[in-house]
């Protein structure tokens, strides 16, 4: 509790303290932290995988630039629209794939992915996507006269979202339904025999993935002012799946752990090595996987283990 | 049990098999390997379909209940080779057992409304005394995996217990358990019938435990029924001797 409280405060102050274009980044760190949360309901405490998420990303980025491109409304609006629109577009995708499993189900989430940036570029869907060219929105100002600059504001703005979208996903994830979910990914047969619907929670769970990926893609769309098809390929859902994994697979911080790491280490290893950045990202996930197994919530988790028995130990003796 | 068949490709796995089970009792259900008792078992909870005959559960029949609403109607059942949630606690297993007593939905949860929080102790009291009950208190928030097949077995048994089942189907709860902990649960298996007054049907190749704690026993053979009655009566079956050759071997 302390620990979330201090963390809290931290992201509070992190805007005063660092530059704008820092406080940029940190957005879309956050920004990453819900989609990442989203997928790891999916894959890390239902065992689904997917390699389309990007594509529920890209769905939830068009809706709310769309949105206020075509028609208008307010950003914060926009949030909600996509929110929906991915629950609805999740849950359906989720009902076909509640035949196939384990890598079927990856191809299937990747021809999903695969296809969805050349969609976008359809020419009869043109005159709402802008085709290649993409959308250009304008990034909001700070409301009611909070002395505060845009990007600022659009930090605090997805700090709140991402706040909110945690304390849900903790609520679902430790309540009835979360518990259903890990059941199905452990036996499915006796979570069906224990009176668990299997289909109705499997889709059910894609769809807040999607909703979860969606609001992350409609907050994102709105931090960088700009939506085109390219910015959404494979590379979005790989990226995503690097995130969940290297944070730690069913566990809730691993999606902040997650999204730091995939927002900042490619920056790091740019500026390690401008020749071969992907390399050098390369190695830094080579590490990763190979010092924490089990992803660096595990290796959180395992540390202050750790320490608490050393505390203990030394409480012990006189 | 009326007339249950089962046919997985070419092969007859259960003919015609019919009998009764009286609330209250505790039913064996005995037969070489092969003879199709757990294929029965996985009809009754509907993991199979049955090709033909109908399962009738307090005069309805199951054949339209879909498999998660087996559990709601009072048939809880424990596996063969134990199908526990082996990255959850045991007390966190037990809680599942009871998830059809419970109907709280995603956006409840979300929201964590009053009747999810009010849902959630009533499931808690009810695992933790089901825990006692087994004698599972010491390793209650344990992972499932770490534990002895003899207590992971006593697991299942809670599990299926929360559930708040009228019919109890215990697929051979006595394999892998030693000579003393057979005897045990002999002796638990009788206490849960009388103090939670449910009935049981047991599978077992455990002869001597199925001959002390029933009080019937179905023999099957080949997908058939060769032999219903009291215990003495259906070891003294000539079919059922000729079945286990000379099965006082078990």
């Amino acid at each position: 509790m302390i620990v979330v409280a201090l963390v809290l405060l931290a992201a509070c102050m992190l805007p005063f303290v660092v530059s704008n274009y820092r406080t940029f980044q940190f957005t879309l760190a956050l920004v990453y932290a819900i989609a990442l949360l989203g997928l790891n309901m999916l894959t890390g405490y239902n065992g689904q995988i997917s390699l389309g998420h990007g594509a529920f990303y890209a769905i939830g980025a068009y809706t709310a630039a769309i949105l206020m491109d075509q028609y208008g409304v307010p950003y914060w609006a926009t949030i909600p629209a996509a929110a929906v629109v991915c629950l609805i577009a999740g849950f359906l995708f989720g009902l076909p794939a509640l035949r196939l499993e384990g890598l079927y189900l990856a191809l299937a989430t990747f021809a999903l992915a695969v296809s969805l940036p050349a969609l976008l570029k359809y020419h009869h869907l043109e005159q709402w996507t802008g085709g290649v060219q993409g959308i250009v929105l304008l990034k909001p100002d700070a409301p009611f006269g909070l002395p505060l600059n845009p990007d600022q504001w659009l930090y605090f703005f997805t700090l709140a979202i991402t706040v909110l979208m945690f304390v849900l996903a903790w609520n679902i994830l430790r309540g009835r339904m979360g518990h259903a979910m890990v059941a199905i990914r452990d036996q499915h047969i006796a979570a069906e025999a224990m009176g668990i619907h299997t289909a109705m929670v499997k889709s059910m769970t894609f769809g807040i993935s999607a909703m979860y990926t969606g609001i992350a893609g409609a907050l994102g769309a709105i931090a960088i002012q700009f939506v085109a098809p390219d910015s959404f390929n494979i590379f979005v859902s790989i990226m995503l799946l690097v995130g969940v994994v290297i944070g730690g697979l069913a566990s809730i911080s691993g999606a902040i752990y997650g999204a730091l790491f995939i927002q900042f280490v490619p920056n790091i290893a740019d500026a390690i090595s401008k020749a071969a950045p992907w390399a050098i990202f390369g190695i830094f996930l080579l590490g990763f996987v190979y010092v924490m197994p089990m992803g660096i919530a595990g290796a959180v988790r395992m540390a202050v283990a750790r320490l608490t028995r050393k505390a203990q130990n030394q409480a012990a003796k006189p | 049990m009326e007339g249950v068949g089962v046919r997985f490709g070419g092969i007859v796995a259960l003919d015609g098999v019919s009998f009764d089970v009286e609330a209250g009792r505790i039913v064996g259900l005995i037969g070489p390997n092969g003879a199709g008792k757990t294929t029965l078992f996985n009809c009754l909870s509907r993991l199979y379909e049955c090709g033909s005959g109908d399962i009738l559960f307090n005069g309805a029949s199951l054949l339209q209940v879909p498999k998660h609403g087996i559990a709601a109607l009072g048939i809880g059942r424990t596996f063969q080779n134990l199908a526990l949630f082996r990255t959850m606690t045991v007390m966190e297993n037990v809680m599942i057992g009871h998830h059809c007593r419970t109907s709280s939905g995603f956006l409840f949860n979300a929201l964590r409304l009053p009747v999810v929080v009010g849902e959630e102790h009533a499931t808690q009291e009810k695992a933790r005394s089901l825990v006692r009950f087994l004698g599972l208190e010491a390793v209650a928030d344990l992972r499932v995996a770490d534990l002895p097949f003899g207590t992971a077995k006593r697991v299942e048994l809670a599990r299926a217990l929360a559930s708040d089942p009228k019919l109890l189907l215990l697929d051979e709860p006595a394999s892998g358990l030693n000579h003393e902990e057979v005897g045990e649960l002999g002796v638990l298996i009788q206490d849960i019938r009388d103090r939670l007054g449910l009935t049981v049907l047991l599978v077992e190749h455990h002869m001597s435990l199925v001959m002390s704690i029933s009080d019937r026993v179905v023999a099957l053979n080949f997908g058939r029924k060769i032999a219903e009655g009291t215990p003495a009566e259906v070891q003294a079956h000539p079919e059922v001797i000729q079945a286990y050759l000379g099965g006082a071997a078990h």
